[in-house]
């Protein structure tokens, strides 16, 4: 029932062709020119353009990365250098404090010494003048004693 | 009832008689009326161009996308360029013929005869579109390759030259017959659903044919870059 007119015909039918074929493939060349100047060309312009200055955004990135990468690399061998110069002084000071208390002991060390020394020999020449005073005063006693028992006989 | 409307459903059309010439004239008003929206659509969107699409112009630029890939994966890097209209505008062409014919609820506008409908259930518009592709892809691979074209239809071997050439008439064939069969198909299966059980019972056929109606201008349109892309082709 519903094929009933496919081919049939003489007017009309499924597979009636007919200058309705090339005029429409001229309305479809056209249509592409219209579309072309309408559509692909101004989108494209601004799409392409957008896409160039998104990729040369991203060079320029990746440029200033790698830019900041060699600072960073750079600060890090001058902080490692500043690193090793300080723990250098700190060394230093350290070799140059630890003479210093050494020099400083042995001088004390000596004039203690010293001073010790020269205590010792004062006491030595004390100790030998009260001798000295001390034998004679026994002197003197013992005379004193020795003339008292003469006298008393 | 029956009859008459199967009658008017198939085969039937509004004739235009311009001196020797006869057109379809349902055909030339429906792609009239869908174009000029498309042209009004298109214009609409890029009246403003700004470097930050907003509204129309996004859905524009999305579109734009989608027909350069397409055009780019079939043709290739090379000539792309030159024919992404062309691919584009069959793309478009045939999308809003498919889609204005089932969307659009034609049948509420009489004719005296036939009835308004997708252009692209008429195979002279199937036809029309396939010639041109054909036309296109000689055209592509004579301007690129010069005589040097022909080498594609005895590569790899000679004995695919009967092959080759009987391609070149079943290529606009099967793209017109393709377009023209599937379009029909998805029209008289909604119609007659529609005649016989007028509620919610075509919905989900009319889905179906919206979803047919958009896959076929992908393949129409992928099909046409793609025989193009094998016309520029370099063999090594």
């Amino acid at each position: 029932m519903l094929a009933f007119n496919f081919f049939g015909a003489t007017e009309g039918g499924l597979f009636d062709i007919n200058a309705t074929l090339p005029l429409m493939a001229i309305q479809v060349v056209a249509l592409t020119y219209i579309l072309n100047s309408l559509f692909f060309k101004p989108v494209g312009n601004v799409v392409e353009k957008r896409e160039k200055f998104v990729s040369n955004n991203i060079i320029e990135a990746k440029n200033k990365l790698s830019e900041v990468k060699k600072l960073e690399a750079d600060l890090l061998t001058q902080l490692q250098s500043a690193r090793l110069e300080a723990q250098r002084i700190v060394n230093e000071a350290e070799n140059e404090s630890d003479k210093l208390y050494k020099e400083a002991l042995e001088l004390a060390n000596d004039e203690a010494n010293a001073s010790k020394e020269k205590a010792r020999l004062e006491i030595e020449s004390q100790t030998s003048a009260a001798r000295d005073q001390l034998s004679k005063q026994a002197d003197y006693l013992s005379e004193l004693i020795v003339n008292r028992l003469i006298l008393e006989k | 009832m029956l009859t008459n409307f199967a009658a008017l459903e198939v085969g039937q059309h509004l004739y235009w008689q311009i001196g020797n010439i006869r057109l379809h004239g349902q055909v030339f008003l429906t792609s009239w009326i869908l174009l000029g929206a498309l042209l009004v659509f298109i214009s609409l969107g890029t009246k403003k161009m700004e470097n930050d699409p907003k509204g129309l112009q996004n859905l524009l630029e999305f579109l734009w996308d989608y027909i350069r890939d397409l055009a780019r994966t079939q043709i290739g890097e090379k000539v792309y360029r030159d024919w992404m209209p062309f691919i584009g505008t069959l793309f478009l062409f045939v999308f809003v013929s498919n889609w204005g014919g089932a969307l659009i609820p034609w049948r509420l506008i009489k004719l005296p005869s036939g009835e308004l409908g997708a252009p692209t259930a008429d195979i002279n518009t199937t036809i029309a579109l396939a010639l041109l592709v054909s036309l296109s892809y000689f055209y592509a691979g004579l301007s690129n390759k010069g005589w040097r074209y022909f080498e594609y239809y005895v590569h790899p071997t000679p004995i695919m030259l009967p092959f080759k050439i009987l391609e070149d008439f079943t290529k606009p064939l099967s793209l017109s017959f393709r377009l023209f069969g599937n379009i029909l198909a998805d029209e008289l299966v909604v119609g007659v659903l529609v005649f016989l059980v007028p509620l919610i019972l075509p919905i989900p056929v009319m889905f179906l044919g919206l979803f047919t109606s958009a896959i076929q201008a992908l393949i129409f349109a992928t099909l046409a870059a793609y025989y193009i892309g094998e016309a520029v082709e370099e063999h090594h």
